[in-house]
């Protein structure tokens, strides 16, 4: 059963646009990779699905219902999370209040919880009263992904979770991927790390200049296919 | 000992003043929206209490219980009709569209309750006082003080106590992200407004009580209220007691050594914290 989907999807910021029609389908429990250089358009797709753009109503569905112009909190009602690019935590809240917030509004039945997202990443639990931006990078990484699972999503968006942090500590937060699969959720990751998205998705979607220039299982996908897709072919 | 009496009375306006500047600092605090028309609002609300004490024969504290939750709501539905219309990056459209209404309302007041000086009758009480040793104060300086503290308290534990008071302080660090977690910052916008809206109820129930007043005169109250919220650093309440207390002291103080400059030197104590802090006593860490 396809959970997500979008249609022909464009978006622009003034005259600049940044998506040219993308088509991607996101099926219940599957976890898809969109990979692509900067500026290929995967956070503005994510940013269009959220809500956060705006777009024609039947460019983005959720089970068949069109919401691509809902406000984001609508759609984030009907059960699609999001880990922001950058974290974004709230400065004024301590780490458990910014968890505590991601399922203030939904809170389907599920699997996750205060001690759940404390189970996940332990770190959590110990620093739980300090403010959520006194954290190291990848602790804050950490809040944010527990934050967006406390409303027991049907669908986690997670834009570029291993940006700007060292490679342990990605790992780190790489090795709570398999559990938050478990759980149910439909993910859609996106990254600019090839390795770390294939380790993890079902299926990839290579983007470059504002479309899909790629889409291959995640097992079978070659390294050629996707230096093609990401640059474009050879001169 | 008459300086400490003077300063006595200073702190306890001091308490009225940051009743004024609570509901201010309230809004400016969770959207950034400076309201002009805070001080005329403050009238308007005194005229409410006085017109359900003189047509139900209330006494004026009821009255204001029953004039709160009317404010609560005129002030949700402006905020959600109107202001959330003009709120976003430039600041001049919310700027101008609470000057205007400033001025509409006092207009309208004028057209309602005439020039006319009013007062709402508050009893024995306006007058009872009480001996604590050193020095005699008014039950109602005192009353007005305890409740300034007890709202300032109240909100307090709305703000970090409450799954509501959450949403007030995610959607002031940012109000996008907060839309991520489900949360309409519109909506939190409209119920802080009208919050700030039963606070202006109780900050006119003792402006009333305890001072004459028409429709002119809410810009002053807006000014003291202002210099209340800047001294204690903007979005820190108990910074907004200490400012009011401040203004308070210098204008009791000033009042003592000659009656005319009493409203002055408050403004000259204003001047001064703002040449030595100039952002604030208590200013917050992020901004």
């Amino acid at each position: 059963m396809t959970v997500l989907e979008t249609k022909g999807l464009t978006a622009a910021y003034g005259q600049f646009r940044a998506l040219f029609g993308v088509d991607i389908t996101l099926a219940a429990g599957e976890t898809v990779a969109i990979i692509g250089a900067n500026g290929a358009g995967k956070s503005t797709l994510l940013r269009s699905v959220t809500g956060v753009l705006r777009n024609a109503p039947e460019m983005v569905l959720h089970k068949g219902d069109a919401i691509g112009a809902l406000p984001a909190e609508v759609v984030m009602q009907r059960g699609i999370a999001m880990v922001p690019e950058g974290r974004k935590l709230f400065p004024s809240l301590s780490v458990e209040e910014n968890l505590l917030i991601g399922g203030q509004v939904r809170r389907a039945a599920g699997p996750w919880n205060l001690s759940a997202i404390y189970d996940l990443f332990p770190i959590l639990r110990e620093k739980r009263d300090v403010p959520g931006t006194a954290l190291s990078g990848g602790q804050q990484q950490m809040v944010a992904i527990g934050r967006a699972l406390m409303s027991n999503p049907e669908v986690l968006l997670c834009d570029e979770i291993s940006l700007g942090l060292a490679p342990v500590v990605i790992r780190d937060i790489y090795a709570a991927m398999p559990q938050i699969k478990a759980s149910g959720a439909a993910i859609i990751v996106v990254e600019q790390d090839i390795g770390r998205a294939l380790s993890v998705a079902d299926r990839v979607y290579c983007m470059m200049e504002g479309r899909i220039t790629l889409t291959a299982p995640a097992a079978t996908i070659s390294r050629e296919a996707i230096h093609t897709a990401y640059f474009g072919e050879p001169a | 000992m008459i300086w400490i009496d003077t300063i006595v009375q200073g702190i306890l306006l001091g308490g009225l003043y940051a009743l004024f500047a609570a509901g201010l600092s309230l809004v400016f605090g969770i959207m950034r929206l400076v309201n002009l028309a805070h001080g005329d609002m403050i009238i308007f609300a005194a005229f409410a209490i006085l017109l359900i004490t003189s047509t139900l024969g209330l006494n004026p504290f009821l009255a204001a219980l029953i004039a709160a939750p009317v404010m609560f709501g005129l002030g949700w539905a402006l905020q959600r009709f109107v202001l959330n219309r003009v709120l976003g990056k430039d600041i001049l459209p919310p700027l101008l569209v609470t000057f205007g209404l400033s001025v509409a309302l006092q207009n309208g007041l004028l057209e309602a309750f005439s020039a006319d000086s009013q007062r709402i009758p508050a009893g024995p009480l306006e007058s009872a006082s009480v001996n604590l040793g050193f020095v005699t104060v008014g039950w109602m300086p005192l009353l007005t003080f305890a409740t300034a503290i007890a709202v300032i308290v109240a909100l307090n534990q709305i703000f970090y106590r409450t799954a509501l008071g959450r949403a007030f302080r995610a959607t002031s660090d940012d109000p996008v992200t907060a839309s991520l977690m489900g949360i309409a910052p519109k909506g939190i916008f409209a119920i802080a407004t009208g919050l700030a809206m039963v606070v202006v109820t109780i900050a006119a129930l003792y402006l009333g009580m305890r001072a004459n007043f028409d429709p002119s005169i809410g810009p002053a109250r807006l000014i003291y209220a202002f210099e209340a919220v800047i001294i204690g650093g903007l979005g820190s309440l108990w910074g907004t007691l200490a400012g009011g207390i401040i203004i308070g002291v210098a204008q009791t103080m000033g009042a003592a050594i000659n009656p005319e400059w009493q409203i002055l030197s408050g403004h000259i104590a204003f001047l001064i914290v703002l040449l030595v802090r100039p952002r604030g006593l208590f200013p917050r860490a992020v901004d």
